[in-house]
């Protein structure tokens, strides 16, 4: 196995609200592998970006805090740095892009200005090294005419460009881990398979390792090698992308997988296309009341008496895949049908 | 088909780009360039594009909530292109509309069942008791309880606000309902319960949908015939199987290769078509695509390509087919 | 040991609260600043609506009580003609609320109904009125009060008028910016799909999600209408004779009696100051109570 490069132990956010008290992420780990990809995917509410914000030490406080849990980063514990150490990892050996690009970054800034900076910050470059580097930069992530663009302003940029000067930016400093917060859920569909073959193509050449957050399981299926599903702040599955995608073993996921249409024309499964979608019954729970035992009980089908008392175990439930869930076995049997 | 319950011919709107303190106009940007088809009784039509493609207008244009420049829409045969307000509003129970955002498509001062109620009101129905029960059964075919009918919109989660909004395009009985992006903002099982709804609905009641969206999969699911649109023209019309079995233009390729499908084990052509969708403002002469096209050649940057149909009930805009 | 802190932080936040008054007791808590203007504009309020029921009287005069000093029979001393001064001020109260109510209802009614018009309707009205409002909103409020108390004579129902034209500028400002961004809203283009009149749609849709920032924009308002009202008294220009008026009260006072009498002068101005700075307060507090950012 490659080394490990990222390792997320018991992370536990939570927010303390009007309504109580919001377990955001409710005990979360997992491991990232130098130049892996891993996607996390899961529909609002399940915590994925508050997970992203944490790694990050991002996390507003008030109203949230990390309250448990390890974050090692080349060993490196990153819940418990001061700030002052962090600002000097964030951005260096661990970066974000987010899904608007336009807020995150700054208007009344040169691209080329704000690039530079991060070199000069974190890799202690002169401004003409950082400037060289950052044309290198933008013209590896595919915006031409580098130079002229560095003395432009992200107003000024379209849509798929300004997501592609964040890459830029997040990769500058060549970090292990690049998390990827629904990078493309604000762009046009042709141009999001641009910037989902610019991330890819940067992975292979810098080795980068990807924490990709979307609520797309086509952008899953197509970009990430490993995916974890989350549920209400809680894994409820861990696997390789081919084998979840197969043979899924929490009800949710086989939910998700089969509520979304699925192309099946092009894929010249015709059956597929005209199939009633699978509904998941009810909602999301509210995060400060979350229901005891399973918190997927409520809306599940297989659901029975100790899926509401208690909490079901993450655990191997065929080789290579993980799920929390009484009735894994079931629903792998029910799944044909 | 049988007397199609929307015929759209030649539709045009250009919006004036005004600039300077006396605010001249400067140019137009022609956010829909001559647009033509028709849509059956029971029958859906996914209207599909990129930003800026012009979808939107249309949906707006054919409910006459903004005037077209050019063209003729024919709502159940009659010609309601310029109908003044009061001619058209007996033609308004026909065509409804559900939108995109579930916060905002409604009054969040008013309740449900007010919202729901509110067409009956405006159409004349002035009996509370007769409204009340109407808005319960419409609550309950849309799969809402008639108790919540006294709650307000902030009360009720994304997917529920949007089945309100369902409620309230069928007060009338209409024949057509314009679904724009309905789906778009909500969560991806929550999209699989609307969109049931829209298709039990549709075989129960006989609806005609112009679906409006640019999510291929969604369009694939639920229409019968899918029309693509780049930068105001149509450039591919065709039914469901046809055109995403054997699309013809190079844009409709490119958009069904870029559609990242949920099934590691299909490994697909990646056409990845570079450049970005060119401003409304300045598209390109001849083709509008040809700037991102690989198939383009010299005739493309100059001549428009006419919608011309290749195959019976195929159309498709360019000059290489 | 982790639920210790979460205790701890959750009151804070203000989690479990149930019930108006823990509600109000939270929001006090956070809000201190504001839960002061609160009270100083309860008290007032009070002041002037049961002023009739203190029993106390402002208009007789006693030449024996001229310029008696604070304390015994007059609380808070008499002026020169022998009026108590406890008495002109608590009834003061009353015409001071009169004026501001007065004034800013009339103000903010004109301003929703020219603010409403101009942003949702739109045209050549909306383009007029804009310059009006310019216009208008070039000129300080006490001065266009001024004139417009000076042009049309000093009376209490002139004084309310003359204040509230002034105000009706800013109000109309803030209603038309919202009215011309909710007549985008999804829900107005589904009242129109169905046919609604323009005008109805102003009125049920429009008009009831306009006011919010109402409630703020009074507050504020109000305090500036008291400013002013004294400000206009003290000139001669606003309440006349007999009703009582804190403005009028330093006016007669300040000149001549402001070294020989000071409790003439202080007490009027200290009742001015607090209410304003009342409204000031309690208008903040509401601001940012209601400011959707400060929300989850």
């Amino acid at each position: 196995m490659s080394e490990r490069v990222l390792e997320v132990d018991d992370l536990q956010t939570v927010f303390y609200t009007r309504a109580g008290l919001v377990k955001a992420v409710d005990g979360v780990s997992f491991s990232l592998a130098r130049g892996e990809t891993l996607a996390i995917v899961g529909e609002s509410g399940c915590g994925k970006s508050v997970t992203a914000l944490s790694l990050m030490r991002l996390v507003a406080d008030p109203p949230g805090r990390i309250v448990g849990g390890s974050v090692r980063l080349a060993g490196r514990d990153l819940v418990k740095l001061d700030e002052a150490t962090m600002r000097k990892i964030r951005g260096n050996r661990i970066a974000m892009i987010f899904q608007e690009p336009m807020t995150s970054l700054n208007p009344v800034m040169t691209i080329g200005r704000q690039i530079s900076e991060a070199l000069i910050l974190h890799q202690d470059m002169s401004r003409n090294a950082a400037l060289e580097r950052t044309i290198r930069m933008l013209d590896v992530v595919g915006i031409p005419e580098p130079e002229q663009r560095t003395k432009e302003f992200p107003h000024q940029l379209s849509g798929g460009m300004r997501q592609r000067a964040m890459i830029a930016m997040a990769l500058a400093c060549n970090p292990e881990v690049l998390i990827a917060d629904e990078p493309t859920s604000a762009l046009d569909v042709t141009i999001q398979a641009q910037i989902l073959e610019v991330i890819a193509k940067l992975r292979r050449e810098f080795g980068t390792a990807v924490i990709l957050i979307t609520h797309d399981l086509g952008i899953v299926a197509e970009t990430a090698e490993r995916v974890i599903v989350m549920y209400a702040g809680r894994k409820v599955e861990e696997g390789s992308v081919e084998r979840v995608f197969a043979d899924p073993q929490h009800p949710y996921t086989r939910g998700l997988i089969n509520s979304i249409p699925r192309l099946g024309l092009i894929r010249n499964r015709a059956e597929e296309s005209s199939r009633r979608l699978q509904e998941i019954p009810g909602m999301v729970p509210a995060l400060s009341n979350l229901p005891p035992g399973c918190t997927f009980a409520p809306r599940c089908t297989l659901a029975s008496e100790i899926c509401r008392r208690e909490v079901p175990p993450f655990e191997q439930k065929i080789p290579g895949v993980f799920a929390a869930c009484w009735h894994a076995g079931r629903v792998a049997v029910v799944a044909n049908g | 088909m049988a007397e199609p319950v929307l015929e759209v011919t030649g539709l045009k709107k250009h919006f004036p780009v005004k600039k300077g303190i006396l605010r001249r106009t400067v140019g137009q940007v022609l956010a829909v360039d001559g647009v033509s088809f028709a849509i059956g009784p029971g029958e859906t039509l996914g209207l599909v594009g990129e930003s800026g493609c012009g979808k939107t207008t249309v949906g707006r244009t054919v409910l006459r909530l903004i005037d077209p420049t050019e063209g003729t829409i024919r709502l159940e045969g009659h010609d309601i292109t310029r109908l003044g307000k009061s001619e058209m509003r007996p033609h308004r129970r026909q065509m409804q509309i559900i939108f995109q955002d579930p916060f905002s498509s409604l009054n969040p001062r008013m309740r449900a069942g007010d919202i729901v109620a509110e067409p009956l009101k405006v159409h004349g129905e002035a009996n509370r008791e007769v409204r009340r029960e109407r808005v319960a059964a419409l609550f309950d075919r849309v799969g809402l309880r008639a108790a919540q009918m006294d709650a307000f919109p902030h009360q009720f989660s994304g997917g529920q606000r949007q089945r309100i909004g369902v409620a309230r395009a069928l007060a009338l009985n209409p024949r057509l309902i314009i679904a724009d992006e309905p789906v778009s903002a909500l969560d991806v099982s929550i999209q699989a319960q609307v969109i049931n709804l829209l298709m039990d609905l549709q075989r129960e009641l006989r609806l005609s949908y112009l679906f409006i969206s640019h999510n291929l999969a969604v369009v694939e699911h639920i229409s019968h015939r899918v029309a693509v649109m780049y930068l105001g023209r149509l450039v591919e019309y065709a039914d469901k199987t046809t055109l995403f079995t054997r699309p013809l233009h190079p844009y409709t390729e490119a958009l069904l290769a870029a559609v990242p499908v949920p099934d590691p084990a299909t490994r697909r052509v990646k056409i990845v078509v570079q450049g970005d969708v060119p401003s409304p403002l300045r598209p390109p002469p001849g083709c509008h695509f040809h700037t991102r096209c690989r198939y383009a050649e010299a005739r493309c940057r100059t001549e428009v390509p006419a919608l011309r149909e290749i195959e019976p009930g195929h159309f498709a805009a360019c000059h290489l087919r | 040991m982790a639920n210790h802190d979460h205790a701890l932080e959750l009151e804070k936040a203000g989690a479990n609260i149930s019930g108006r008054l823990s509600s109000l007791a939270f929001l006090a808590r956070r809000y201190p600043l504001g839960a002061i203007g609160g009270v100083i504009m309860v008290v007032f309020l009070l002041t002037a609506l049961c002023a009739g029921l203190t029993g106390l009287d402002p208009f007789t005069t006693d030449a024996r009580s001229s310029l008696a000093r604070p304390g015994g029979e007059h609380l808070l001393g008499a002026d020169f003609m022998g009026r108590d001064v406890l008495a002109r001020i608590v009834f003061g109260a009353r015409i001071s609320l009169a004026v501001a109510v007065g004034a800013t209802v009339l103000g903010c009614f004109f301003g929703v109904v020219i603010g409403l018009t101009s942003g949702f309707f739109g045209g050549w009205f909306d383009l007029l009125v804009q310059r009006l409002i310019d216009i208008m909103q070039s000129l300080p409020l006490l001065v266009m009060a001024l004139v417009m108390a000076a042009s049309l004579g000093p009376s209490l129902q002139n004084t309310i008028i003359a204040i509230a034209i002034p105000l009706v500028p800013s109000v109309a400002r803030v209603i038309r910016s919202n009215a011309l961004s909710l007549r985008e809203m999804p829900y107005v283009e589904a009242a129109r799909a169905v046919g609604m009149s323009e005008m109805r749609i102003a009125v049920t849709h429009v008009l009831p999600n306009t006011l919010a920032p109402l409630i703020v924009l009074g507050t504020a308002q109000l305090g500036s209408a008291i400013l002013v009202e004294s400000a206009l008294s003290f000139l001669g220009l606003g309440v006349p004779e007999p009703h009582p008026s804190w403005g009028r009260m330093l006016s007669e006072s300040a000149a001549e009696y402001v070294r020989s009498a000071p409790w003439l002068v202080i007490f009027p101005g200290v009742a001015i100051s607090a209410v304003v700075f009342g409204t000031n307060l309690l208008g903040d507090a509401i601001r940012d109570v209601l400011d959707p950012r400060q929300r989850q």
